[in-house]
């Protein structure tokens, strides 16, 4: 298991960024163009996502085992997040029949 | 190596599929498919507390909440109308700006070191263990505050309020 991963980590660490920015930008692109709400929480999720193998691979990089254990809050985060907001979804889902966000451009003033 | 960029490959791929699926159901499906390439990431990564926490927690509690939600409220009709072209093509430009800024400030750095593990032991859990209850022990006990926060508040949220009738 080590030797296999010694062999597979020569990638440099600006292709990791590139990759976590490219997921991140993809998740901004879903935020904007989607309009149901629960695929918006998807992509939220997939931003968070990005962010967090970042980490992982800068704590790899720097052999500092902080970063790893940022990754793990960041998780702890994502989960209280998604169930308040699944509860909101499904409160929304209640009183207007729709999770389409266009509905709740009440919101807006 | 080229393990890595096959693998990026796949998860660029299948997160594209999860903002362009139709239907929020096959959404669901590609974005766990994207978190299990995340998770061969971190294998190859050799942080092998995360890989596990991430296969659990992301892709076996937290994906198959929304898949609850979705399917108990019966949503997966897939009745959403698109926005408009202008739209779509302004948020493709707001995610591009990002993605050409960042890559640019790359370029001007120029090549970078190769990311390589020199401590084999150090996404290991007795490693993580050590670090997360010596170092970040006031943390890890404010987050479980956290949860049982979130966890109320959902409760609440979620519970048909008869008195009020909201």
């Amino acid at each position: 298991m080590e030797n296999l991963t010694h062999t597979l980590l020569a990638v440099p660490l600006n292709h990791y960024i590139i990759l976590s920015t490219i997921i991140f930008s993809i998740g901004v692109m879903g935020v904007l163009v989607r309009r149901n709400a629960i695929v918006i929480f998807m992509s939220v999720e997939l931003m968070l996502n990005a962010v967090n193998l970042l980490l992982a691979a800068f704590s790899v990089y720097n052999g500092d085992a902080s970063g790893q254990v940022f990754v793990f809050f960041i998780m702890a985060l994502a989960a209280a997040e998604v169930a308040v907001g699944l509860a909101i979804i499904v409160m929304i889902y209640r009183n207007t029949n729709s999770i389409d966000i266009n509905v709740l451009n009440r919101l807006k003033w | 190596m080229n393990t890595f960029y096959f693998i990026a490959f796949l998860s660029i791929f299948f997160s594209i599929l999860v903002i362009t699926a139709k239907n929020p159901v096959h959404s669901i499906l590609y974005l766990i498919l994207t978190f299990f390439t995340f998770t061969i990431h971190y294998i190859l990564l050799n942080a092998q507390f995360l890989a596990i926490v991430n296969f659990i927690v992301y892709m076996g509690a937290i994906l198959v909440l929304f898949l609850y939600t979705l399917m108990l409220m019966n949503l997966n009709k897939g009745s959403e109308q698109p926005k408009s072209n202008l739209i779509k093509f302004a948020a493709v430009i707001g995610g591009g700006c990002f993605l050409i800024t960042i890559v640019a400030a790359l370029k001007a750095f120029g090549a970078s070191n190769p990311v390589i593990l020199k401590d084999p032991s150090l996404g290991l859990v007795k490693n993580l263990g050590k670090v997360l209850f010596n170092e970040y022990l006031l943390p890890f006990e404010i987050s479980s505050v956290l949860l049982l926060s979130a966890m109320v508040g959902a409760v609440l949220l979620a519970t048909k309020d008869t008195k009020t009738a909201a």
